[in-house]
């Protein structure tokens, strides 16, 4: 064969090789990595996966608050208006995480519907909420007008 | 109560006027662009010198006007000028002097103004050097810099005007700068980068240039050189910037969490080296050719996708601050205009500038090849965990992101690759490798990088408590070994026929950024194995051991700063009985919005970083503490900046400032154009 149409052949073939082989391990590994975003509705009617890593979001209770005495645990509510996710995490709170602000969890929710959270996370601007949360409070909102409509 | 205000915003006429200036500045420098994107072009194709010409003198006109708006919005800012909404949103009183000219950018409608400021800049370099350029090539090159300069100006005019009024009823005074932007980093950071990111439409206005003519040879690859290194460098170091103030400011303690909008700039640099590296084969040896002209549509498009990703509030992200979906739709529409129109060019001229050189199987080509291979599928992947989530949102497939995991599976063994090869290909010849030869050669440092890429791990598990033999640190040591000596046997071997001084700039430029990143990997490496971090309540007096240091809570106070007040810890660190530093980390409580800060405080070392941060009061005299040792931590920003250095080094290069075959060639392309419209 000439050298040139050889070389195409080759790059042809080792392109075709590693680009399935590329896609094969791309769409596995994202199967493995993707957590999905759920609103405290949702885990309440529950929807969410146990056991398997989730997000939620949504305001953080007025009150809901508790500190250990001894640790770094903490338990707080978070709310989308509607219903509320109990949520456990030990360690350190952003600067910006408080009472009545936004914040998204990332954790497990386990068999008591209580999110054992790895990582808390809240807005970092004043007029920031993240659009999962801003989402999460429309769509409750959304459905509560919707089943109060009943009457 | 008027006369108990201060003067500062009716202190003169200039403070009144100036946001006027600016703005109609603005537009008059969006009309000289309009001009310099049409009247060249048609120029160099109707073959009128004259028009062509034009383009010189208008490229430094378009950047003496959006000078001037971006002077009148640093006027504005420096005077407490609070009729512009965007000084009210990002400015107060109180801030200091040098925070007030960064928050000129720390924000939309400034960022994006200084976007403008950095491309019209840009613009007026390839203006300025582009003289020994056939006419009609800098013509054209000049428009496509120019069309560009008209999107970002109508992005700015139509959708975020920075110099938009509070009139008639202006505020007492600002809201503040977002107390995480008021460090030294904000400063340079957006800068460095937005240099990089736009630096890279100068190959792609080149690249669409040879599209235009049809003509794309060793002379363009010659002279696109030093602008691909130029805004490589600068893309480095803003990244290595930006990684560096994450780490102090707001990650505490990471230094790359795979954020959307890090990948967005992430991804502009895997493309640009991949670019600095084919240009190189083009350039010697005249192949990869309509690779190379990709390469540069890529390296930009993925730029603007960036600010697209940035600008328009799809993504969450720690970047991401309020922003506004229209903005999103303008930047989507143009982005897709511009990726469609020069793929499309692409498409009908690309394949006609095929290369005619052969080489074999182990040729310096050929490590190119793979060099591009390897970080094009780094890029790729890192696009599609990047975009995956907004496609799944579009499609309401649920609201996912993407872990840090997926992105590491993917690129941890591609750099470890990626850097096995590295190792031979500066040794490789242009043409033909002798093979047997080079692996004679790298006998010694293969089994000499991984003998200490397997016996170092012992001694550095010990000195920083490791629980276990650490893969990853030896599995990293072998590679920057490899690497490292690898490169120095060149320089030796070199040195046998040629005087050292007689190797040109390029040479010690490539072998200066190799070994940066060879430094870089060590740290990421070294720093994610040997990585120890606890959080805990300490108490007054409390001590705790970390790795080997032992750390105390000595004392607590407050101070007062001339915009916050900080609550400050003392914490006395100490290795074996001997005192190493006293630690000084800050809880920050800015004034006028409210807002609470952790300063983290860093004994900063080659080999270790000691890093302390308050988290929250606990009640009494306790509070929740990070500490933290990171070994070799430092290394990957030092690391950045030998990259850097490298490239900058390779641009002193004197081949660039050689001027031959330039008469010729100028003779060419003055009939040419003209024919080439009615082949």
């Amino acid at each position: 064969m000439h050298a040139i149409r050889k070389q195409r052949l080759q790059w042809v073939i080792f392109t075709l090789v590693a680009s399935s082989t590329a896609i094969g391990l791309v769409v596995y590994t994202l199967g493995q990595n993707i957590n999905y975003f759920y609103t405290p509705s949702q885990i309440a009617r529950g929807e969410a996966p146990l056991g398997v890593p989730v997000r939620a979001g949504g305001m953080v209770v007025r009150g809901s608050l508790v500190r250990d005495s001894e640790s770094l645990d903490v338990a707080f509510d978070v709310s989308d208006g509607v219903a509320q996710l109990r949520v456990e995490y030990s360690g350190i709170l952003p600067d910006l995480f408080g009472e009545g602000q936004a914040a998204i969890v990332a954790g497990v929710v386990d068999a008591d519907a209580i999110l054992q959270a790895t990582e808390v996370l809240a807005k970092h601007d004043e007029n920031y909420m993240p659009p999962e949360v801003a989402d999460a409070m429309g769509e409750a909102y959304r459905q509560s007008i919707g089943s109060g409509g009943d009457y | 109560m008027q006369w108990a205000r201060p003067i500062g915003n009716r202190s003169g006429r200039g403070v009144i006027i100036s946001p006027e200036l600016g703005h109609v500045a603005l537009i008059i420098a969006l009309c000289l662009a309009l001009l310099q994107s049409s009247i060249p072009l048609l120029g160099s194709y109707l073959g009128v010198q004259r028009w062509m010409r034009l383009a010189h003198s208008l490229a430094i006109g378009h950047l003496v006007f959006v000078g001037i708006a971006f002077g009148c919005l640093v006027t504005a800012f420096m005077l407490d000028d609070f009729s512009l909404r965007y000084v009210v949103d990002n400015s107060n009183r109180s801030l200091p002097t040098h925070f007030k000219f960064s928050a000129v950018w720390s924000a939309h409608e400034g960022s994006l103004l200084l976007w403008a400021l950095v491309l019209a800049a840009w613009g007026a370099a390839v203006a300025i050097f582009s003289r020994s350029l056939p006419l009609v090539f800098s013509a054209r090159a000049l428009s496509v810099l120019a069309m560009i300069a008209v999107g970002f100006g109508l992005f700015m005019l139509l959708t975020s005007n920075p110099f938009e009024r509070t009139l008639p009823f202006p505020p007492e005074n600002g809201s503040d700068l977002n107390p995480l932007l008021q460090d030294i980093g904000l400063i340079i950071h957006p800068p460095m980068l937005y240099m990089g990111y736009v630096g890279l439409s100068v190959p792609f206005a080149f690249a669409i240039a040879a599209l235009l003519g049809g003509q794309f040879d060793s002379a363009w690859a010659r002279w696109c050189r030093p602008w691909i290194n130029v805004a490589w460098v600068f893309l480095t170091l803003g990244i290595t910037l930006g990684s560096w103030w994450a780490y102090y400011e707001l990650g505490w303690g990471g230094w790359w969490f795979w954020d959307p909008v890090e990948n967005a700039s992430f991804m502009p640099w895997l493309v640009a080296t991949a670019l600095m590296h084919s240009v190189a084969a083009t350039e010697k040896r005249g192949v990869f050719r309509s690779w190379t002209l990709l390469l540069a549509i890529f390296a930009f498009s993925l730029s603007l996708l960036g600010t697209f990703l940035v600008r328009s509030g799809v993504l969450t992200s720690v970047h991401a601050f309020a922003s506004d979906p229209e903005r999103g739709l303008f930047i989507l529409i143009f982005l897709s205009l511009v990726i469609g129109a020069s793929l499309l060019l692409f498409a009908l001229r690309g394949p006609a500038m095929n290369s005619k050189s052969a080489y074999t199987g182990a040729a310096r080509e050929v490590m190119i090849l793979t060099n591009n291979f390897i970080l094009v599928a780094a890029m790729a992947m890192i696009l599609i965990g990047t975009l995956y989530p907004l496609v799944a949102d579009a499609l309401q497939l649920g609201k996912i992101s993407v872990g840090p995991p997926y992105f590491n599976f993917f690129f941890v063994p591609l750099s470890l690759v990626l850097m096995a090869c590295l190792g031979i290909a500066a040794s490789s010849r242009w043409r033909h490798t002798a093979v047997d030869v080079v692996a004679i050669r790298a006998r010694i440092p293969v089994v000499l990088s991984f003998l200490l890429g397997a016996l170092l791990p012992i001694p550095l598990g010990i000195w920083f408590s490791a629980a276990e033999y650490s893969i990853i640190a030896a599995l990293t040591l072998a590679a920057v070994f490899w690497v490292v000596i690898m490169s120095l046997q060149d320089v030796r071997l070199k040195a046998q026929s040629v005087p050292l001084t007689r190797l040109p700039a390029g040479y010690w430029g490539m072998l200066c950024a190799h070994c940066g990143l060879a430094l870089c990997a060590l740290g990421v490496g070294l720093s994610s194995a040997y990585d120890s971090q606890r959080d805990m309540r300490m108490e007054l007096g409390d001590v705790v051991e970390v790795a080997g240091y032992t750390f105390e809570f000595s004392g607590l106070n407050e101070t007062q700063e001339s915009n916050y007040r900080a609550t400050r810890g003392v914490i006395a660190v100490s290795q074996g009985g001997r005192s190493i530093a006293t630690l000084t980390p800050e809880k920050r409580h800015y004034q006028s919005g409210g807002q609470v800060m952790t300063e983290a405080a860093i004994d900063a070392g080659l080999t270790r970083d000691l890093f302390v941060a308050l988290g929250e009061p606990l009640g009494g005299n306790s509070w929740a503490i990070r500490v933290q040792v990171k070994p070799f931590v430092r290394c990957i920003w030092l690391g950045g900046l030998m990259m850097g250095i490298g490239g900058l080094i390779a641009v002193a290069d004197k081949r660039y400032r050689r001027r031959k075959k330039i008469p010729s060639m100028k003779r060419n392309r003055l009939v040419e154009p003209a024919l080439e419209v009615f082949k």
